[in-house]
């Protein structure tokens, strides 16, 4: 069982106040995902589920028990660091089997939950190696072993995938959200990639300066992002914001619209502008128009052979019904 | 460096290195050779390098004059002792320092290292009292305390050093796993700075090997470790240059073919932890 | 990193090596105090359980006025001095030498690092006899070979003897510091360097040696510490004699060898004071390059 409370909890770091207080819970099972930009408090937030870090004030509840004051070791959750954190001195079989060592579990169940966790994890032809002998995604998987079998009410994963190359990203993702298919426990992830946070996610939990700005399912906060924070970050490309007259024309400060949600054309649109930089996917084409008077760029979405060049005149006509619209404060209308 | 070095200039290069080397470390191939001459052989002049009646009779004469292995054995005893001692206080102290640095941590470890400027000489008199009161005097126990303390710094300042390499995230893992603070020290962190602690080990125990201000003042007969030894061939008596050297061979041997083995740690060691 | 029972137990862990320096220090150094405001001889019969005399601060003035004090100040601070400007300097050019490409690295390393090993007394007694000695001493009949008269080193060159003996110890120490730093230097900037256009001399002046200075201070630091009580060399050398009497060794012969404690402990208080101005000085130094 894995349902986490938080309440009202704040953390201040001497006179600064990198958490004012914040409600939040997570239920059981859930895959939650903390997003938002590198300083935002999510890894604090993280580091205060895990017991790393001392709250300054309010409660964590851990199904239902009060954790605040419980020590890491006793909280029942087990983490993922960035770093992987392996113990670069023990074999992969006793980086593994370190946790359930720990819990005083006898030598055959410690041997059998390993060897468990190694054929999940395709780790059992490296039990015996070094985690210094090890690639990234591997090292990442021991990682993740050593937090199984220990079955945590939670697991905690602090940017697990950032160290690793861009393919083998994709390839941990995966395995990730299968695990928590198959296991059903909670988990919370913590990562600045926010298509991390959109593929793996049940909820994501969008956090600036210490505040939750929204919390959703990412269908949600794609479709309705509560401000323009949530707007800019959620999407990728990201949404183009546009400010001024063309905003006013719908009664808004700042609207919003999606690359995939507007239309091209070489001969007639809404708005008129210069084909600039683009980019080629294969799949996908992204064009950055210029010249439209509405915004530096707006990027727009294209199929994947598209025959536009740099400097060609574009025209660009926004989906009906796809506009997102905000007023003085960023705040969704 | 990716780069070819002509033959010729690293030619010049060892030539030069080798003179030096050797140069340097003449006085203590002089020694060990005049340790195997005769009284006769060793004042000749000029002197003899290699050519002459090879003996160890000087050995034995050293080890019946003076009790050498009984001196051998304290010195083990003391800087054994003191740095094992010493370790096993300083690396609680150093996983503080490094993992939990607190404002102070930095002014604690500076006050530390300034103790270590006390000049002993200014505290003799009274560590002398002390001794006497306590029974100390002329002890190993005695000197082992002392050693110890004297060498405390330098052991918390080596280790703290090594520790702050390790990441601070694997402690923290040990603990999300449900490791106590003794497990995170004994299974993770001892292991894992394991070069850095034989480093520090080594470096003390040749430090308090060396150390004779205190070794000197402190003992007599019964606990004199091979400073005390070494310094009672100071008056000269006759013709004694083979046998001052064999004892000065039998007083830095030990310690001297522990710093060839162990060399790679030793280097590491000599910086103090203080370059990397 | 750091949660309330964290900072407890670390406070915890702590306390034994902090109680033990602190009482190391507190004790003596209290006692030594006390005793440096009394008239204290033992061989007169003076001793704890009598009761001493407190003489106020007359010990302090006859260390001071003492015709030995101001010339002990100057042999220590030429001593400490002439030790790390030689050390400094050969262990820079040494350093710089080890790093080069050559064959036996190891060996020449090992036969430069072995004087490290060897005891101060011991260094003290050889090159004193085997040396120094103005009728057996290597250098005497390397004089004789060129003609020269024999030089009785430790007593006409007393101080110049002392130095050298000391550097000879310490040298393998400054050089490895030195050669560790100078292996961490990146290589790329001194190709950038010579991209430039810089000479060997200039890469040399302007960036290897800013590089070392961190490491030159480390030198400068530890081996202060353990110069400013160099003792045994002096003890089986000279005794102090020849001109070559420093603090410690003033103090030493005051408490030890006249057996006079209030003296020589008005001595030691003023080693201390001295030892602290050399103290406070290199420590910032260090706190600085901690943070770094």
């Amino acid at each position: 069982m894995g349902r986490i409370t938080l309440d009202k909890v704040t953390k201040k770091f001497g006179e600064v106040e990198v958490i004012p207080p914040l409600d939040l819970t997570i239920e059981d099972g859930e895959f939650v995902v903390f997003v938002g930009p590198s300083g935002c408090g999510k890894s604090t937030l993280l580091r205060l589920i895990a017991g790393l870090e001392d709250v300054s004030s309010g409660h964590i509840q851990i199904d239902g028990r009060d954790a605040t004051e419980v020590p890491p070791a006793k909280r029942g959750l087990a983490m993922v660091f960035q770093s992987y954190a392996l113990y670069p001195h023990m074999s992969v079989r006793k980086n593994i089997a370190f946790p359930l060592r720990m819990a005083g579990l006898s030598k055959d169940e410690q041997d059998k939950r390993v060897s468990g966790a190694a054929e999940v994890l395709n780790l059992t032809a490296y039990l015996d190696r070094r985690p210094g002998q090890l690639s990234g995604g591997q090292r990442q998987r021991v990682a993740i072993g050593r937090a199984i079998v220990r079955e945590p009410a939670a697991f905690l994963f602090d940017e697990p995938l950032s160290n690793l190359d861009a393919a083998l990203r994709v390839g941990m993702r995966l395995e990730i959200s299968e695990l928590h298919k198959r296991l059903e426990t909670t988990m919370i992830y913590v990562t600045h990639d926010q298509v991390e946070a959109m593929t793996m996610a049940d909820k994501i939990v969008v956090l600036r300066a210490g505040n939750i700005e929204q919390v959703g399912s990412p269908l949600e906060l794609y479709q309705s992002p509560r401000n323009t924070f949530v707007a800019g970050f959620i999407g990728s490309p990201r949404m183009n914001l546009i400010e001024g007259a063309e905003a006013a024309k719908h009664d808004a400060t700042t609207i919003g619209i999606r690359p995939e949600h507007i239309a091209i054309s070489p001969t007639e649109g809404t708005w008129q502008g210069k084909v600039g930089v683009s980019e080629h996917l294969g799949s996908d084409t992204f064009f950055h128009v210029t010249g439209t008077g509405l915004a530096d760029a707006i990027t727009v979405r294209a199929g994947g052979e598209v025959s536009l060049r740099y400097g060609d005149t574009i025209y660009l006509t926004p989906e009906e019904g796809k506009l997102h619209r905000f007023d003085a404060k960023g705040l969704r209308i | 460096m990716a780069r070819s070095v002509t033959t010729r200039r690293k030619i010049v290069y060892t030539v030069l290195a080798w003179g030096v080397g050797l140069l340097i470390f003449f006085p203590i191939l002089w020694t060990i050779l005049t340790s195997f001459k005769t009284e006769a052989d060793a004042i000749a002049a000029p002197p003899k390098f290699l050519f002459f009646h090879w003996t160890l009779e000087n050995y034995a004469v050293v080890q019946e004059r003076s009790d050498y292995m009984r001196h051998l054995w304290n010195s083990i005893v003391i800087a054994g002792g003191s740095t094992l001692l010493g370790t096993v206080v300083a690396v609680p102290a150093a996983w503080s320092m490094a993992f939990v640095p607190s404002r102070r941590t930095k002014d604690i470890l500076m006050w530390m290292l300034s103790t270590k400027m006390l000049p002993a000489v200014g505290v003799l008199y009274p560590i002398y009292l002390m001794f006497i009161q306590l029974g100390l005097l002329d002890t190993r126990t005695g000197l082992v305390i002392v050693m110890m303390l004297i060498n405390l710094p330098i052991i918390i300042w080596m280790l703290f050093t090594y520790f702050r390499e390790i990441p601070g995230e694997i402690l923290e893992a040990a603990r999300m796993d449900g490791a106590t603070l003794r497990a995170e020290i004994l299974y993770v962190l001892t292991p894992m700075a394991l070069p850095g602690i034989a480093s520090t080990i080594l470096l003390n125990v040749i430090l308090a090997w060396n150390e004779a201000f205190w070794t000197l003042n402190l003992t007599a007969a019964n606990a004199g470790p091979l400073t005390a030894f070494i310094a009672s061939y100071s008056s000269p008596e006759g013709l004694f240059f083979a046998k001052l050297s064999a004892a000065s061979v039998m007083a830095f041997a030990p310690i001297l073919v522990l710093g060839w083995f162990s060399q790679k740690q030793l280097v590491r060691g000599l910086t103090f932890g203080a370059v990397k | 990193m750091a949660t309330q029972h964290s900072r407890a137990a670390a406070r915890l862990m702590m306390a034994p090596a902090v109680i033990l320096l602190l009482g190391w220090m507190l004790v003596p150094l209290i006692l030594t105090l006390y005793f440096s405001f009394k008239r204290y001889l033992p061989l007169r019969g003076d001793s704890l359980g009598k009761g001493l005399d407190w003489v106020g601060f007359q010990n302090y003035a006859r260390f001071v006025t003492s015709s030995s004090f101001w010339p002990s100040i100057q042999v220590t601070l030429i001593i400490v001095g002439g030790v790390l400007v030689v050390t400094v300097l050969l262990g820079t050019l040494l350093a710089v030498l080890l790093d080069q490409p050559m064959w036996g690295t190891g060996i020449v390393r090992i036969l430069v690092i072995s004087p490290f090993f060897v005891m101060p007394t011991v260094s003290g007694l050889v090159w004193k006899n085997m040396f120094m000695d103005s009728t057996n001493g290597l250098f005497a009949h390397l004089w004789r070979a060129f003609g020269a008269a024999p030089v009785d080193w430790v007593s006409q060159q007393s101080l110049f003897s002392i130095i050298l003996i000391v550097s000879w110890e310490w040298l393998p120490f400054a050089t490895l510091i030195l050669l560790t730093a100078i292996q961490s230097l990146d290589s790329e900037q001194l190709e950038a360097a010579e991209m430039d256009g810089a000479p060997a001399l200039k890469r040399f002046w302007f960036i290897v040696i800013p590089h070392l200075s961190r490491a030159i201070t480390i030198v400068i630091l530890i081996q202060t510490i353990f110069l400013l009580s160099i003792f045994a060399e002096i003890y089986v050398t000279t005794a102090g004699a020849f001109g070559t009497k420093t603090l410690t060794y003033l103090i030493f012969q005051r408490v030890l060898e006249s057996q006079n404690v209030g003296l020589g402990s008005a001595g030691g208080v003023y080693a201390i004071i001295l030892a602290n101005i050399v103290a406070i000085f290199l420590m910032r130094i260090v706190g600085k390059n901690l943070d770094a």
